[in-house]
């Protein structure tokens, strides 16, 4: 397929996902971010909750997991766990914006802490069982994450909360973790392990209880008895201080599918992370939780799109040729070898001029021409493989309204890139100076 | 080369793929690896291109030269059954304990026991060997959890401190650490050439070490070649415009005058190499971080039409290439 005609299936694409009247909405109580990992969902968060604040509402910012010169700018680098005023807002619209990253030990701290007497709560922070739950369990993190926000939303000090959610190994597993953990330590063997003794006392329960002495006997064999009373002192600590697991997230869950809630989709155009947003849109379907739109990072342009890969690849070629015969460096041959990876060796050394025999200037000019057109075809061809992944979205989601956000050659790191991602989400399209079609 | 090959990476550095291709390299002439992934995530039954893979070691390719590369996923649940059978004889009251999720109760309770399980099992197949004696793979690889859990998951005997003191479980986690930190092992980080990706790798370096787990080699994964090298673009940036126009010009690409079709390109084809500089600088940054880290290095493209099997089979040459079979 070659880009030319490529050009033209930009013509029919998905809707424009338009932020701006999303965020402004005073009705928007709750904007979630979310995406398999690695395609910038802190950053389009951050964005998200700088623009809606300069544009006068009370933000506050929930992540998880930022990079850390992105933190050090927003200035939660320092993890305390309650939202941080940050600085250098523009704050002429009356906005605000605080800003926390989140401790998931400590917000699991605070909940035992908010729902126990105090020497019961030394109990439970203390309990080895917990300790290594808090830490570190499989799901904690999301359980945490959205545990917070109901914190954050039951405050009620802000107008606008913007989450960002954990990078798990699946989009999903932030629905889906929280239930999982609860689940697990309301469950039916959890239960069967900690009571053991009403269960021996009723008749017709015999044999089961066989089967259990025979299964706790296995597991202390297996996990050693000292982990089993842990984690039976443990539940027991926590059944009677506050009601189950299940039941709060539960209560977080519904808080997702409250008007007021909306998601947003995040992802890049690659094939993976596509797929993971796909299955997302029909997740949050499937759970009548109000899908916003997708915000589609990292997309590329080119302001000379009307050149071809191929003819782009063409012109190089015939700049170059006439130097293979007459010059001896041969640089130019070698240019996009496979060596140019090699290992360990490289790479500041070629920042020096390679020779110092005098260059005819005309033929410098043709060379870097020459590499300049390269560079686009890589350009051009990387546009239409994101065409085609994009393309694919759009035909199995073609209700689903996208925003695109032009790729940026760095990092982001302080507000001011973010408000330029800000500026990009709300255009909804990459600027692109040629984008007509004859 | 060590035999057991663990690799590991941020997530989206592409630590399968890059495992994958290592499996590949390491069968080339004749061997015979063994590709285990412990994640559950068919990972590599997508790369493969084949149906998902059961918990049994399962041919899925030939390397060049007639080498075979097999592969496990480990399922740590069924991993704990054969466990259990073969030091308690458990037979049918196995499937009992899992019908009523004990299985699922013990593993996650116990994070740690699933490691033993999972790292247990990849050491099993390094130490095996066949009827004649010889060992029954000549490499394995891991596709091994990412960088940010890396060392707790390998460091099991710590893990499984606070779990039975005695008996098999304290016994396979020995055995296990034994191989683990033996010259044997080898702990691979993938990256990319990026900064967090390049923060990550040098933070689960430092891990690793403290840990006392053997640092192998860094994968940079997903490198662009070098279209415009420095020279090139320090030229970009006072070229007259009006040469580039004149070069493309001359090249076919239409006129050079203010408004003709080889002027209107220069400025779009100045801006890409502006951009294209700011990346070749945080790239060459990164790659100093890197450098510093005072492990091999080695480098595998982008490869642009994106993953696939052929793919694939470029990197295990790439990977041959740069000595790592």
């Amino acid at each position: 397929m070659s880009p030319d005609q490529d050009r033209h299936h930009r013509l029919s694409p998905a809707p424009v996902l338009d932020l701006d009247p999303l965020i402004d909405d005073p009705g928007t109580r709750i904007v979630v971010c979310c995406g398999s990992g690695g395609v910038g969902k802190t950053t389009t968060a951050a964005a998200l909750g700088l623009r809606a604040a300069e544009r006068g509402r009370k933000v506050v910012v929930l992540t998880i997991d930022p990079a850390r010169r992105l933190a050090q700018s927003m200035g939660i680098d320092s993890l305390d766990n309650v939202p941080r005023p940050v600085k250098g807002l523009d704050e002429s619209a009356s906005g605000e914006l605080h800003a926390m990253m989140l401790d998931m030990k400590r917000t699991f701290d605070e909940i035992v802490e908010a729902h126990a007497d105090a020497e019961r709560a030394a109990t439970i922070l203390n309990n080895p069982f917990y300790q290594s739950l808090s830490a570190g369990f499989a799901g904690t993190q999301e359980y945490m994450a959205m545990e917070k926000l109901g914190q954050l939303r039951a405050r009620d000090e802000w107008d606008l909360i913007v989450v960002d959610t954990p990078p798990s190994r699946s989009a999903l597993d932030f629905l889906d973790a929280p239930k999982r953990l609860g689940s697990f330590l309301d469950g039916r063997l959890i239960r069967l392990l900690t009571a053991p003794a009403k269960l021996g006392g009723r008749a017709g329960m015999k044999f089961l209880n066989v089967g259990m002495s025979m299964m706790t006997g296995t597991l202390g064999k297996l996990l050693g008895g000292q982990l089993l009373k842990d984690v039976q002192t443990f539940v027991a600590a926590m059944d009677t201080t506050f009601g189950g697991f299940r039941t709060r997230a539960d209560a977080t869950y519904k808080l997702l599918q409250a008007p007021g809630t909306a998601f947003l989709v995040v992802a890049a155009p690659e094939r993976d992370a596509l797929r993971e947003a796909a299955y997302f849109v029909e997740r949050l379907a499937a759970e009548d939780m109000p899908l916003a739109g997708l915000v589609l990072n990292r997309v590329h342009g080119s302001g000379a799109d009307r050149l071809s890969a191929e003819r782009a690849l063409a012109a190089a070629e015939n700049l170059e040729e006439p130097r293979i015969v007459d010059q001896e460096d041969g640089k130019a041959g070698l240019r996009n070898s496979p060596d140019t990876y090699g290992s360990s060796e490289s790479p500041a050394s070629d920042l020096a001029p390679e020779s110092d025999s005098p260059v005819d200037p005309e033929r410098t000019v043709d060379q870097l021409t020459a590499g300049l057109l390269r560079l686009h075809a890589d350009r051009m061809q990387l546009l239409s493989r994101e065409q085609r992944t994009r393309d694919r979205f759009t035909a199995l989601h073609p209700e689903v309204a996208v925003a695109e956000v032009a790729a940026l050659p760095g990092d982001v790191h302080d507000l001011a890139g973010l408000r330029d991602i800000g500026n990009r989400l709300a255009a909804g399209r990459p600027e692109l100076p040629e984008t007509a079609v004859d | 080369m060590s035999r057991l090959q663990v690799v590991s990476g941020k997530g989206g550095t592409g630590k399968t793929t890059v495992a994958a291709a290592l499996a590949l390299a390491l069968a080339t002439e004749g061997k015979r690896t063994l590709l285990v992934e412990v994640e559950g995530r068919q990972g590599i039954a997508q790369l493969f291109e084949t149906e998902t893979l059961p918990y049994e070691e399962r041919k899925i390719a030939v390397a060049p030269g007639g080498g075979e590369v097999y592969a496990l996923a480990i399922d740590p649940e069924l991993a704990l059954l054969d466990y259990l059978q073969m030091f308690y004889k458990l037979g049918g009251a196995g499937r009992a304990l899992k019908k009523l999720g004990a299985i699922d109760f013990a593993t996650t309770i116990a994070p740690g026991l699933r490691d033993v399980l999972l790292t247990g099992k990849a050491c099993e197949a390094v130490r095996r060997k066949n009827k004649s004696g010889r060992f029954a793979y000549d490499h394995i690889v891991m596709d091994a959890p990412p960088t940010g859990r890396i060392t707790r998951f390998l460091n099991v005997n710590d893990e499984v401190a606070g779990l039975a003191k005695i008996g098999p479980i304290h016994n396979q986690a020995q055995a296990v650490m034994r191989v683990l930190k033996s010259p044997e092992t080898a702990v691979h980080l993938v990256t990319l050439l990026e900064e967090m990706p390049v923060q990550e790798t040098a933070d689960g370096i430092a891990e690793l070490r403290a840990a006392r787990l053997p640092v192998g080699r860094i994968m940079v994964n997903m490198v662009r070649p070098e279209v415009l090298d420095g020279t090139d673009l320090e030229l970009v940036r006072d070229v007259p415009r009006s040469a580039v126009a004149k070069a493309l010009s001359s090249a076919g690409l239409g006129g050079a005058r203010r408004g003709g079709n080889a002027e209107k390109l220069v400025d779009p084809l100045v801006r890409q190499a502006e951009e294209y500089a700011v990346r070749y600088e945080l790239e060459h940054e990164q790659r100093s971080v890197l450098g510093r880290l005072g492990l091999p290095l080695h480098e595998l493209p982008l490869l642009t039409e994106g993953m696939d099997l052929a793919g694939l089979y470029e990197l295990a040459t790439e990977l041959r290439k740069q000595g790592m079979s």
